[in-house]
């Protein structure tokens, strides 16, 4: 096909050949390959221009319709998915659990085909159960991509953050990341664990012994007992939201002693590297992870995060509902 | 799989002269540079309007302000089955309301490319117009669109590919008409 004047002739606009995700989903960074992140993190940076200019739209996926089937409750996650859509020229449907028949006790499976009748072209799923994305995916033809599935995977989230970091550092090999806070629950923790490792940083984890998960070390990761004996190291801290509700659970004595010990504030601060990322996946519990001073000062880019998840979410959106899906192609 | 060379169309020189003769005829059709702004489109349009800016501005000693834009996102074409480009970034950094726009392109062939910038460009604002020039025009219009300032008109048959080379790409500055694959 030698319209657009050869720009489809099998190369791309910069001269390199056309290349694609391996899947039709986005369900962990556990399987993904690193040509697969590399492209999704390349055309984030081309989709982040779009949220600058005056007119935030491109036509690129006009007609098509994209479902956020959040099962968990979620804002942030949920919005950027939407203007992700939305700044695309898609349609966006947002169905939260709560609010739809699965209270009357309709199963995830019928949920989902019921869905796909409606012939969807992207299917965004957050769930507390573990797998239950991968279990959509093999059974519907739509992509699916896991917008969190337990303590399993949040993918879209280690995506953003190894964009964030790689645009304020030019790369991501050979940097050293820590980790701090409860790593057991945490399923950016694990997202990150293997998007980070993939991509030739090393991973130090730090947190609460309570909150270590066993054999950690398997995923070719440091632990650490203590946040002071990390900080110096590193050149990215992501510090990860303590669940409130976690204080009753016997993790922790109280929410302060959690602080004293693996908080991050101006004190322990001082021991970090001049040019060092403080990163949070949102949303904050302010005095308790993470200081106020340390969130807002100049060290965090807690609010790129934000911004870049717009545009991580753009880009797959777009490289997983372009062009005819071998898969929509059923006979019906 | 290489296409074979069939035919030069343009060597060095003589895209050389192509581009100061289009030069040329840009200042006299604008009288002079006032509000001009050259838009090159993602890839060949950006070397050559680069090439036009420094022409340009030897003659004015003006530096025109120069956009980038990448059109992979305005394709109508984008449902058809093919793997994705790789979409490249569009920069413009500046409004483009009552300025007067020149598109730069390589090679004007369907004419689908410049529809697509055509409508890339609107979003950025309102132009008080919009020249088009390409180095190279094909024939073969499947759209109503017309270029204002052309390096060469040339024939070719519909199966085969103009490509313009450029040094700082591919070493070398020429376009080859080179043979189709049926």
């Amino acid at each position: 096909m030698a319209d657009y004047e050869g720009r489809s002739a099998g190369r791309g606009p910069s001269g390199k050949p056309l290349l694609g995700l391996a899947g039709k989903d986005i369900l962990g960074i556990q399987e993904m390959g690193l040509g697969e992140i590399e492209l999704i993190l390349d055309t984030a940076e081309s989709f982040k221009e779009v949220s600058t200019r005056e007119i935030k739209k491109v036509p690129t996926l006009r007609g098509k319709t994209v479902i956020n089937l959040f099962f968990e409750a979620s804002t942030r996650t949920r919005t950027s998915f939407e203007i992700a859509a939305k700044r695309l020229s898609a349609d966006t449907i947002n169905i939260s659990a709560s609010s739809s028949s699965v209270v009357k006790g309709e199963t995830l499976i019928d949920t989902a085909k019921n869905l796909e009748a409606m012939k969807p072209d992207c299917l965004v799923i957050r769930h507390s159960a573990a797998g239950a994305p991968h279990l959509l995916a093999r059974l519907m033809d739509v992509p699916v991509i896991n917008a969190g599935d337990g303590a399993h995977e949040h993918p879209t989230q280690a995506l953003l953050d190894l964009f964030t970091v790689r645009e304020k550092r030019g790369k991501i090999a050979g940097l050293k990341v820590a980790i701090v806070g409860d790593i057991l629950h945490s399923r950016v923790a694990r997202s990150n664990i293997f998007g980070f490792t993939k991509m030739g940083a090393e991973i130090h984890l730090t947190g609460p012994e309570t909150m270590r998960p066993a054999e950690v070390e398997r995923l070719g990761v440091r632990w650490y007992p203590r946040l002071e004996e990390v900080v110096s190291e590193v050149d990215v801290i992501m510090m990860l939201r303590i669940q409130l509700e976690r204080q009753g659970g016997g993790f922790f004595p109280t929410l302060r002693e959690y602080s004293r010990f693996f908080g991050l504030n101006l004190e322990v601060l001082k021991r970090a590297r001049p040019e060092v990322l403080i990163m949070h996946p949102g949303p904050l519990n302010r005095g308790v992870e993470i200081a106020p001073e340390v969130a807002d000062g100049p060290f965090s880019v807690i609010l790129d995060q934000v911004t870049n998840g717009v545009a991580v979410r753009m880009a797959l959106l777009y490289l997983l509902t372009g062009g005819e899906r071998e898969a929509n192609r059923s006979p019906s | 799989m290489k296409r074979r060379d069939k035919e030069l169309v343009m060597d060095e020189e003589a895209m050389e002269r192509a581009l100061l003769r289009i030069t040329h005829e840009i200042l006299e059709r604008n009288k002079g540079v006032e509000d001009l702004i050259l838009v090159g489109i993602r890839t060949g349009g950006v070397y050559l309007a680069n090439r036009l800016r420094s022409k340009i501005e030897e003659i004015e000693r003006m530096k025109v302000p120069l956009g980038i834009i990448d059109i992979t996102l305005y394709r109508d074409d984008f449902a058809i089955g093919l793997p994705q480009p790789l979409v490249g970034k569009t920069e413009i950094p500046f409004p483009l309301t009552e300025k007067k726009v020149l598109l730069v392109d390589d090679v004007l062939y369907t004419g689908r490319t410049v529809r697509a910038a055509l409508d890339a460009l609107i979003d950025f604002g309102r132009p008080k117009f919009v020249q088009l020039a390409v180095l190279i025009d094909r024939g073969h219009r499947e759209l109503p669109i017309q270029a204002d300032y052309v390096g060469k008109k040339v024939v070719t048959a519909a199966q085969d590919e103009v490509a313009v080379l450029f040094r700082e790409l591919e070493g070398q500055d020429k376009v080859v008409i080179q043979e189709g694959i049926t």
